[in-house]
């Protein structure tokens, strides 16, 4: 049953299987999987380092006054944490899940363009070492905020040519792996794997690397114009030269709405993996969940001012923006709302991966509902800016994006490593996740309602009684973290031999070969019968 | 109906904080109801919200409890692969959602429409945003001032500062100076910045609104003539260092006493501008 269709070529391919020297295996590499574990490793790295700085923020705001750190630091650690949690963590950690499972997905021998997915990958660590050396420079680390809004940006010391530098760094690299996506899914299909049967991670990621590419651009010339206004007199954003504040702010959330999404989609994409398998039962909606995704990335391109209600926008703009906002409950809802009947009249069981899809599903759906909330004009005019919206986000995109990081690499780690992983551990990895997270996030909804800004190091005592509380879910949730490298460590080193389906209920062309997955994989294109068999949503 | 809703919401507060100590007033949970008829209406949305996102959770919650209770395997559940499609569950489940939509739009459309409507203010005060402090212009009287950060917070606020903040009289949200308005006046607000952006808000007043530097931005507040009083806020658009340590501070007293108020202060700054003219003369 878990035979391997691919068993012969594995044998034949073993003869030029992996190389034997560091250099040639990982710095040089042109092979899909070793890429997407460097990339996944990477953003293992720059989790961690952004979850540091969120200790020393919550450790900060864990009771009134200023204990720790300098106000300027504070800022700095807010600033960097966005900044390396969302393309130093996030991004890589879906373009390395992308390089591992599409090719092995579409039943592709690699990427369409091994090369460049080399260079994309190797751009990133340097990257991130000229931003993160801004802790050192003259004036510390940007502190502006990670949106890095004019005129206070320009206030940065020499941070700023650094960390602009190392943004147009990692905007090329995130818009070559895109079109390495792109191509790749486009051309590189097995015959029969036509576009409405490939597994919705495929789908989900062929829509973000779109909106890449679309919007990272826009990011550069923001960017570019900053660096203009810094160094070169021009006054693109400087209202005494003429220029407008406003303005950047339009370009940024028109690259950031897109932006968050690009965070969001392949998280859809792996849910729509996991809860099939786990519920032994094909994805409900299969076609609608494409188009939703589809909706979903069109709507991101005329929502963007919703971020910046608060500017003065003419009464026309902000009419607009909330009925285009509140929109996007719609196909979100689709979604939902298919993936609840998918586990209607399931046969479900309760492995990790699938306890992380289905908390995502639930503390997704609650981010949701606090966005809805945030559409509404008027009443953003009380939560912009405040902890409600630090709640609303961090609802997203941790238990949101970031658990459907952590259950994909629980559902594929045995086809990756080829052993099975300690399940109690990820159990309590889960357990400890989940109820911290809560603990972490939700008072800070009551945080920002009863009036407390973001950003900010020190506060007013009414609220210091839920910031403790939020400071302790924190700290509980960062250690819990710990489990995870730990686990895949040892699940890597060794473990009982996983088989090539690995789960009972699982389906599609990345569990017809064997596990660990070989070297090469799909050198010669999967029959139409194994496609036709994956392929039953 | 909304009575019911207030004590519903006290109830799940209560259980939310059950086990917390009681003693402290400061486990805040919800958005301030405010003092103005403006601040009324957002409260109203914001709780028409609140209640919508939970009846629809109470619904799809519901729904996936009753799957992963009703559906495990352990329970000897065997999965009906034929369930993959239903063309009237996603048409009931996309046409619902806008239906729900559409009744929240429309409230909150006119809500937004009223608040743009700055016609017929009485009082026009300019703010200007520095770093990290206010400044007020009384335009049609002349009367202007900062308004800054009040020294005890000043000094508690620091990193050696060895004070306990809790004994700060109102810690970080207590000025020199603070806005004085007149109550039941329709009072306009001209904001801008001097260096970066700025944002002013004062949760009871339930406006906020960005201080651009180059730009003026309006908005307008009318505070119900029986609620004199003092409200804060801060600023929330984060602008440097010290961006937690620019509070605002709002005094509203009835219109006879304001009067007598800028009356007070014209006639000191007048004196202040004598006296320096005197001096260089």
């Amino acid at each position: 049953m878990a035979h391997s269709a691919q068993t012969d070529h594995a044998v034949h391919d073993d003869h030029h299987g992996a190389p034997q020297s560091f250099m040639q295996r990982w710095v040089l590499t042109t092979n899909h999987k070793d890429i997407g574990t460097l990339y996944l490793v990477f953003a293992g790295l720059m989790f961690f380092m952004g979850g540091a700085m969120a200790m020393v923020i919550r450790a900060e705001l864990f009771q009134p006054g200023l204990q720790f750190v300098d106000p300027q630091f504070f800022n700095s650690m807010t600033t960097m944490h966005a900044l390396v949690m969302i393309f130093g963590g996030m991004m890589p950690a879906w373009v390395g899940l992308a390089n591992w499972m599409i090719p092995l997905q579409i039943g592709a021998a690699d990427m369409a363009l091994p090369r460049m997915n080399n260079f994309s990958f190797w751009i990133m660590p340097f990257a991130f070492l000229l931003l993160l050396s801004t802790f050192f420079t003259g004036g510390g680390a940007p502190a502006g905020g990670w949106t890095l809004y004019p005129p206070l940006a320009l206030q940065a010391g020499d941070s700023f040519p650094m960390a602009m530098f190392a943004v147009h760094m990692m905007g090329a690299s995130s818009i070559m792996g895109s079109i390495n996506v792109i191509v790749t899914i486009m051309n590189m299909r097995a015959p029969g794997m036509t576009l409405l049967r490939m597994p919705l991670f495929c789908w989900t990621w062929l829509i973000t690397a779109y909106l890449l590419i679309l919007v990272m651009p826009v990011l550069a010339g923001a960017v570019t114009m900053l660096i203009t206004d810094h160094f070169f007199g021009t006054s693109f954003f400087n209202a005494a030269g003429g220029g407008d504040p406003v303005m950047y702010q339009h370009i940024f959330w028109f690259f950031g709405h897109p932006e968050v999404y690009i965070l969001i989609l392949p998280a859809f994409g792996v849910v729509s993996e996991i809860l099939p398998t786990f519920s032994r039962k094909p994805l409900f909606g299969y076609e609608s969940m494409v188009y939703a995704t589809a909706s979903i990335g069109f709507l991101s391109f005329i929502v963007w001012a919703h971020h910046m209600f608060t500017v003065g926008m003419p009464l026309a703009g902000e009419l607009f923006f909330m009925l285009t906002t509140m929109l996007i409950a719609v196909p979100t809802g689709v979604k939902v709302f298919n993936w609840s009947a998918t586990m209607w009249k399931g046969s479900i069981t309760f492995e990790p991966p699938m306890l992380f899809a289905i908390s995502f599903l639930f503390l997704f759906t609650m981010g949701g509902f606090s966005g809805l909330m945030l559409a509404i004009a008027p009443a953003d005019f009380q939560y912009h800016d405040t902890y409600f919206v630090v709640a609303h986000f961090h609802y997203v995109l941790v238990p949101g994006s970031l658990f459907a990081i952590i259950g994909g690499v629980y559902y594929w780690l045995p086809k990756w490593s080829g052993h099975m992983y300690n399940m109690t551990l990820a159990k309590w990895h889960f357990w400890l996740s989940a109820v911290f997270v809560n603990v972490l996030f939700f008072p800070q909804h009551f945080l920002g309602l009863a009036g407390m800004p973001r950003r900010i190091p020190d506060y007013a005592v009414q609220f210091a009684d839920w910031n403790m509380v939020s400071s302790i879910g924190a700290f509980g949730f960062g250690l819990s973290q710990l489990i995870f490298p730990y686990l895949i460590w040892s699940c890597v080193r060794g473990g009982q031999k996983a088989t090539a389906h690995v789960w009972e209920g699982s389906h599609g062309l990345e569990w017809e070969v064997d596990s660990p997955a070989p070297y090469h994989t799909w050198a010669e294109a999967p029959s139409l019968a194994l496609i036709e068999r994956g392929a039953a949503h | 109906m909304l009575r019911t809703h207030r004590s519903l919401f006290a109830l799940v507060a209560a259980v939310a904080t059950l086990g917390v100590s009681q003693a402290q007033a400061a486990w805040t949970l919800n958005m301030t109801r405010g003092v103005t008829s403006m601040s009324g209406e957002i409260y109203s949305l914001h709780m028409s919200m609140f209640w919508a996102c939970v009846a629809i959770a109470v619904f799809v919650f519901g729904w996936m409890i009753w799957s992963l209770v009703s559906f495990r395997k352990s329970n000897g559940a065997v999965a009906d692969t034929t369930l993959v499609h239903s063309t009237k569950a996603e048409i009931i489940w996309t046409i619902i959602p806008v239906l729900i939509l559409v009744v929240l739009a429309v409230p909150a459309a006119r809500t937004l429409i009223a608040l743009d409507d700055s016609r017929g203010s009485e009082l026009t005060v300019k703010v200007t945003g520095y770093q990290w402090k206010w400044g007020y212009d009384y335009i049609d009287s002349g009367v202007s001032y900062f308004s800054t950060l009040s020294r005890d917070s000043n000094e508690a606020r620091q990193l050696q500062s060895s004070v306990d903040v809790h004994t700060v009289h109102q810690y970080l949200r207590d000025v020199d100076h603070p806005l004085v308005v007149p109550t039941g006046t329709k009072v306009r607000l001209l904001l801008t910045a001097q260096d970066v952006i700025h944002a002013w808000w004062v949760p009871e007043l339930a406006i906020k609104k960005d201080a651009i530097p180059g730009f003026v931005n309006e908005l307008w507040f009318q505070i119900d003539a029986d609620k004199p009083g003092l409200y804060r806020g801060q600023c929330v658009e984060l602008c440097g260092r010290d961006h937690s340590a620019m509070p605002i501070v709002v005094e509203a007293k009835s219109p006879a006493d304001f009067k007598a108020w800028l009356k007070e202060q014209q006639d000191a700054q007048q004196q202040t501008r004598l006296l320096a003219a005197a001096r260089t003369g």
